[in-house]
């Protein structure tokens, strides 16, 4: 895969707004697009899809359950849906739904959640999902992809509705920094070496904390750490042989995600490296816990997903070699 | 919308034996009075005298089907020694009426992009679905055989990445309505005026979604959907109106903005009725529910109202009976055609009419 980074982190946008130009995209390419939403259209701005192809969005109001059996449905019928709605309502009020009729079905429906992780801030724990990668990625047929920002949310949301079959992708809800300048050749199930594994420590991230691992990483290395650093826009499949390179140049490694550490990113690195010769690792992440009401950034700060909390997981697990 | 051919009467459709046997176009007593005069607008004239007697024929293929397929579903469960008899028995007329003569269907083509859709939200009734696909000659008859057992496609709950011809999967109950209604927007879309046909449970009612899809149909007029509910009173823990009552159902998908037909469901006669009454609903902006009372276990004396023939097996003797019970109404409902010079339709793919079937000039027409 190809990226140009963006020098500084001087651009900001959210990857909501993104995504919603992505989908009018993916919808004129394709008229078997059809869009879901359960009330939430202005918040994920898949009203502008609406807008755009009126007799191919269906609000289904605030019942997300009969929505993902709904966006089965069309799917069934040869239509490419895409249901819509915060992480937490997506996946948590629509479990049971997803497993049968979207991803034992094997029907070709892409979940595209946003507000997921704690930055969501003031609505608080309710509406911060942090369980959602481990309920996804625990799906059999399904994919799960959180991209770092709005410039990755295009190859990865046309790379979702263009497979003939599940796929859920995640977002946060906040306005991110650009990283990527230009974005080529995005290959599903592939990790982006943003900088080489070292042969101290390696950071390997996912979705909004890849901007932090950044700043991590230049940190590192101006203390004269050999640091790595690979980003996961796919979380399943997992790039295991990428995974596996980095543990063996490096000798350990963190992983960084806006989830919990249950089951999320960093277990799904913990499984795949634990079936060969395990090194290391330290999971950057919430830890067992629900979020609260406060600004985003300093729920961040607070709960431990910030550059500091990186820096320092790595400078201890590098003395654990 | 307009329906191209079959249920519109007989210019467009292919001309066969059972062309004029379709009873189309004459809508029941508890049809609502604009469906009566829209099917009164549509079918081919014909008089009372020869209407009333193609009913009969079909009404007496439909009884032989329905005993076929209860006798498979004795089979299947037995040679399993597990699966749901009692919802199976209960839904048999139902099916057979629509796989048998009123869905638009073809098991030489199971894509066939018009044909109707049949999805069956109480999945756990799926015996019956498999003996009509058996039945209809979409799987051979030996597989219903391997019905929940190693390696079989016929899975203990629909699973329709394992049997392509099931429209969609099911077993936890409640999801059917909402994937149904989706395939029911899907043909709008497309500018398809198939038909979507939901067979539902009772029991299931209780689910939360069914009342988010049930609200959603009626949102969008989808009148192309049509809910039926297997109203046979009973659920795993008892009957359903003393574990959690449904009340008046039918009033509450009136509330909820749906046309309510509500029917014997083992009246093959009443059944056609119904589904005829749907068709003429079309159009109309609201889906159907046609509410068809039945008895669970219906067709074997001793399973008839029972609960515990929801999930349990028989042993060897009452399979015994059971055989015996199914082979008499079988005997009868061949005699019964004997009688009337009819023949006995044919298992497999030939128990399908021609109306129902993909049109032979469409085939023709159709790019290689």
């Amino acid at each position: 895969m190809k990226v140009t980074l963006y020098p500084e982190f001087t651009h900001r946008k959210s990857l909501r707004d993104a995504a919603s130009h992505v989908l009018i995209e993916i919808g004129r390419a394709d008229e078997r697009v059809v869009v879901l939403d359960a009330d939430l259209a202005l918040s994920t701005k898949t009203i502008r899809f609406g807008q755009m192809f009126p007799e191919r969005f269906f609000d289904m109001g605030i019942s997300e359950q009969n929505m993902m059996g709904v966006a089965a449905g069309l799917a069934a019928a040869g239509k490419k849906a895409v249901a819509a709605t915060f992480a937490a309502f997506a996946t948590g009020q629509c479990y049971n739904v997803i497993r049968q009729s979207i991803a034992y079905a094997h029907h070709d429906v892409t979940i595209y959640a946003t507000h997921a992780g704690i930055s969501v801030g003031g609505d608080g724990a309710t509406h911060q999902m942090l369980e959602d990668i481990g309920l996804m990625r625990m799906l059999p047929n399904m994919w799960v992809f959180a991209p770092a920002d709005a410039t990755e949310m295009g190859p990865v949301l046309k790379a979702a509705v263009g497979r003939d079959g599940p796929a859920y992708v995640r977002c946060g809800r906040s306005d991110e920094p650009i990283l990527f300048e230009r974005y080529e050749e995005f290959e599903v199930g592939k990790a982006l070496t943003l900088t080489d594994p070292g042969s101290d420590v390696t950071v390997c991230s996912t979705g909004s904390m890849t901007r932090y691992a950044v700043e991590a990483v230049e940190a590192l290395r101006k203390d004269g750490i050999d640091a790595g650093h690979l980003h996961f826009p796919t979380i399943k499949p997992l790039d295991a042989d990428a995974l596996r390179a980095a543990a063996d140049a490096s000798g350990c490694l963190v992983t960084a995600e806006e989830h919990n550490v249950i089951g999320g990113f960093g277990s799904a690195c913990l499984e795949a490296l634990s079936e060969g010769d395990p090194v290391p690792l330290h999971r950057v992440g919430t830890s067992d816990t629900f979020g609260e009401s406060g600004g985003g950034q300093a729920l961040m700060d607070k709960y431990g997903l910030s550059t500091g909390h990186i820096e320092q997981a790595a400078r201890r697990v590098m003395a654990r070699r | 919308m307009k329906r191209a051919w079959h249920r519109d009467g007989g210019n467009q459709g292919p001309t066969g034996p059972d062309d004029e046997v379709g009873g189309i176009g004459h809508a029941c007593p508890a049809a609502a009075p604009e469906a009566i005069s829209q099917a009164g607008l549509r079918g081919t004239p014909m008089d009372l005298a020869s209407e009333t007697q193609a009913r009969d024929a079909v009404v007496r293929r439909l009884r032989l089907h329905a005993t076929r397929i209860r006798r498979d579903v004795v089979d299947m469960v037995t040679e399993a020694q597990s699966g749901h008899i009692g919802g199976s028995l209960s839904a048999a007329d139902i099916v057979a009426a629509l796989f048998f003569h009123h869905m638009r269907h073809d098991p030489a083509d199971h894509r066939w992009p018009d044909r109707d859709r049949y999805v069956q939200s109480k999945g756990h009734a799926c015996p019956v679905l498999y003996s009509a696909l058996a039945q209809a000659g979409y799987i051979e008859h030996d597989e219903i055989r391997t019905f929940r057992k190693m390696d079989s496609r016929l899975q203990g709950h629909p699973c329709k990445a394992k049997l392509p011809y099931l429209e969609y999967t099911t077993g936890s109950l409640g999801q059917g309505l909402s994937g149904a209604l989706g395939m029911a927007l899907a043909a709008r879309l497309d500018k398809n005026d198939f038909r979507v046909y939901c067979l539902m449970g009772d029991g299931e009612q209780q689910e939360g979604q069914i009342w988010e899809a049930a609200m959603a149909a009626a949102h969008y007029e989808a009148d192309n959907l049509i809910g039926i509910l297997d109203r046979n009173g009973l659920q795993i823990d008892g009957a359903t109106e003393e574990i959690m009552a449904l009340g008046d159902i039918g009033a509450k998908y009136e509330a909820f903005g749906w046309h309510v037909i509500p029917i014997d469901g083992h009246d093959p006669d009443a059944i056609l009725d119904a589904l005829i009454a749907a068709d003429a609903a079309a159009g109309h902006g609201k889906p159907v529910l046609i509410l068809a009372h039945t008895v669970k276990g219906k067709g074997v004396s001793f399973m008839e109202g029972s609960i515990s023939f929801h999930g349990r097996p028989c042993t060897p003797d009452e399979y015994a009976i059971a055989s015996e019970e199914l082979r008499i109404t079988r005997e009868d409902a061949e005699r019964a055609l004997h009688d009337a010079g009819e023949p006995v339709p044919p298992v497999g793919r030939e128990g399908v009419t021609a109306r129902q079937r993909k049109p032979a000039a469409r085939t023709q027409e159709a790019p290689a």
